[in-house]
């Protein structure tokens, strides 16, 4: 760094800091790419690889227990993603009926669907999960017919409560940012509302609905994880027990949960990117 | 109140609009304080006036988007002002542009123009594609058929809007400042295709600040200020011998 870009200030750091200042890159602030998760998955290795080096013993080094228990955790870990994807659809389809709900010219029905927004989207989803816990049967009758409901059926309606109050506000917001002119154009054309909704307003708001979507997708995502708590056998209900099933030994404990985020993070960061990049485009439309 | 009839069946020696004392308030705010005239089937009827004056109250109130507060409106001899208004056939036999164009964003050209005849008349697709696709070669836009909306210039924006609302079939067409959000390149494009339209007979009503154009084109013109009709008459009437001190301070400041 030459002294002519630098003049000095009283401010300025002490000279000798001064060649240890990075200089801003071509890129501007530095964006993290996937290759920057598998540095992170590999230093995560390495680590408990040079840990595991400096103890003088026979069993299995850390990485050699990942590996030995990948299968099953990785099993978890789709249990995750399935309760995700299903909490996902249902609290869609529901955000969708109740965020249109609050846009009704039904005084009752609108003020129903608010509350029912409002309360969900305000309440920790770990409170709402126990609630559902405990409410909802372990098994309900339909025509005579047992259905069992287990946990993790359970806790996948337990996160989906929350979703469907977020999506609701979703749709609520992006009707409402559709300008009023789009419903006159229509009505002028004989458009019921009804139809003017469904094929008019909403396909508009698709667009504008996607990143934020995305993004609670990622969130619920992460959430499943307090499934554990409640006993479902998900990824890190499934890391807990086999810290147990190796002994507990301390030095397995940041390498087993480091797997378990390292998995949530290859998975979310990849979303995550995408839904900054819709953001993006859509915004220069 | 307006007076439930059995409308008389229409035909086209009456008039096509009719207003007769219409009345219009937003909360304390009158709009229109008794408006009355009526356009006979063909004609091309001019509203002009200054903003805030009622134009687009008024014209709205004629396909029901603005409901009025009193007085009796008749298109083809259906009340508008009925409670049990079918809002479909009245809306059918009215077409409305607006100033924004208000294309729909989502859909290509040909697709907004093809929309409310298949979703609102569920009128047959080939055949309603046909009928869109010589919409769009009569507003002159051959080739822009599969372009979106934000790829349009505003002319060619509004040519779309009078094509789609063309595709309906109506009897009347509404235009409110059509021109008034355009270049002035593009303005000539757009008032070509209403003069067309004109001259084929199509029955217009134009809230217009283009006096040249409404001096053209125009059958009758009136001139509104504070929610009344201050004077109205053959277009060559009043451009040139005004009779009212009103009218003739707008003229002094538009033309
Ligand atoms: N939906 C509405 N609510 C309240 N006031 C309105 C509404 N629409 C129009 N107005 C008022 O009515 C008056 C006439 O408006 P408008 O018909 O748009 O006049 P013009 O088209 O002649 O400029 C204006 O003062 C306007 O603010
Ligand atoms: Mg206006």
């Amino acid at each position: 760094m030459s002294p002519k870009n630098t003049p000095a200030r009283a401010d300025a750091p002490l000279p000798v800091l001064l060649p240890f200042r990075i200089e801003p890159t071509r890129l501007g602030t530095p964006r993290l790419a996937p290759v920057h998760a598998l540095l992170f998955g590999a230093g995560l290795a390495l680590l408990a690889g040079t840990a595991w080096a400096q103890a003088v013993d026979t069993r299995l080094s850390p990485l050699d227990v990942i590996i030995k228990w990948a299968p099953l955790l990785l099993s978890g870990f789709a249990f995750n993603i399935l309760i995700s994807m299903i909490a996902m659809a249902i609290g869609t389809g529901a955000g969708l009926g109740v965020g249109l709900g609050m846009l009704s010219h039904n005084p009752v029905l609108a003020r129903v669907c608010w509350a029912l927004t409002q309360f969900f989207r305000n309440a920790p989803w770990l409170v709402l999960l126990f609630f559902v816990m405990f409410l909802v049967p372990f098994q309900i009758t339909v025509f005579g017919v047992r259905i069992p409901l287990p946990d993790w059926v359970k806790a996948t309606v337990g996160f989906s409560l929350p979703v469907m109050a977020n999506v609701a506000e979703i749709v609520r917001g992006a009707v409402r940012s559709v300008p009023s002119t789009q419903w006159e154009a229509a009505e002028s054309l004989a458009f019921t509302p009804r139809q003017t909704m469904w094929r008019i307003i909403l396909p508009q708001c698709v667009k504008r609905m996607l990143p934020p979507w995305m993004n609670l997708y990622s969130l619920v995502t992460m959430a499943t994880v307090q499934a554990s708590i409640v006993g479902v056998s998900e990824m890190l209900t499934l890391t807990a027990q086999v810290h147990t099933a190796e002994g507990g030994r301390p030095e397995l404990f940041a390498p087993l949960y480091g797997f378990a985020m390292f998995c949530f993070f290859l998975y979310c960061y990849p979303i995550d990117r995408f839904t900054a990049r819709l953001e993006r485009r859509f915004h220069i439309r | 109140m307006a007076v439930a009839t059995e409308p008389r069946p229409w035909t086209p020696d009456q008039p096509i609009i009719q207003l007769i004392d219409v009345h219009k308030s937003f909360g304390a705010l009158e709009v229109l304080k008794g408006v009355s005239f009526s356009v006979k089937k063909g004609e091309v009827v001019c509203i002009i006036g200054p903003s805030g004056s009622g134009k687009s109250t008024l014209i709205r109130c004629i396909n029901a988007l603005v409901p009025v507060t009193s007085g009796t409106i008749l298109v083809e001899n259906i009340e508008v002002a009925d409670p049990k208004l079918d809002k479909l056939a009245l809306r059918r036999k009215v077409g409305m542009v607006f100033q924004q164009y208000n294309l729909f964003p989502h859909k290509t050209a040909l697709q907004n123009v093809m929309m409310a005849p298949m979703h609102v008349l569920h009128q047959d697709r080939g055949e309603v594609e046909e009928r869109a696709r010589a919409l769009m070669k009569k507003v002159r836009l051959t080739g822009k058929e599969h372009t979106y909306p934000g790829e349009l210039s505003g002319g060619q924006q509004q040519r779309v809007a009078i094509a789609r609302s063309l595709a309906m079939r109506p009897d009347v067409m509404l235009f409110d400042e059509v021109t008034a959000a355009l270049d002035p390149e593009t303005v000539k494009e757009v008032l070509f295709t209403i003069r067309e339209l004109a001259e084929e007979g199509m029955t217009c009503m134009l809230v217009t600040h283009e006096m040249n154009f409404a001096r053209d084109i125009a059958d009758h013109v009136y001139f509104t200020d504070r929610g009344v009709i201050v004077e109205h008459g053959p277009p060559d009437t009043i451009f040139s011998a005004p009779r009212d001190p009103r009218t003739q301070e707008f003229l002094s400041q538009v033309l």
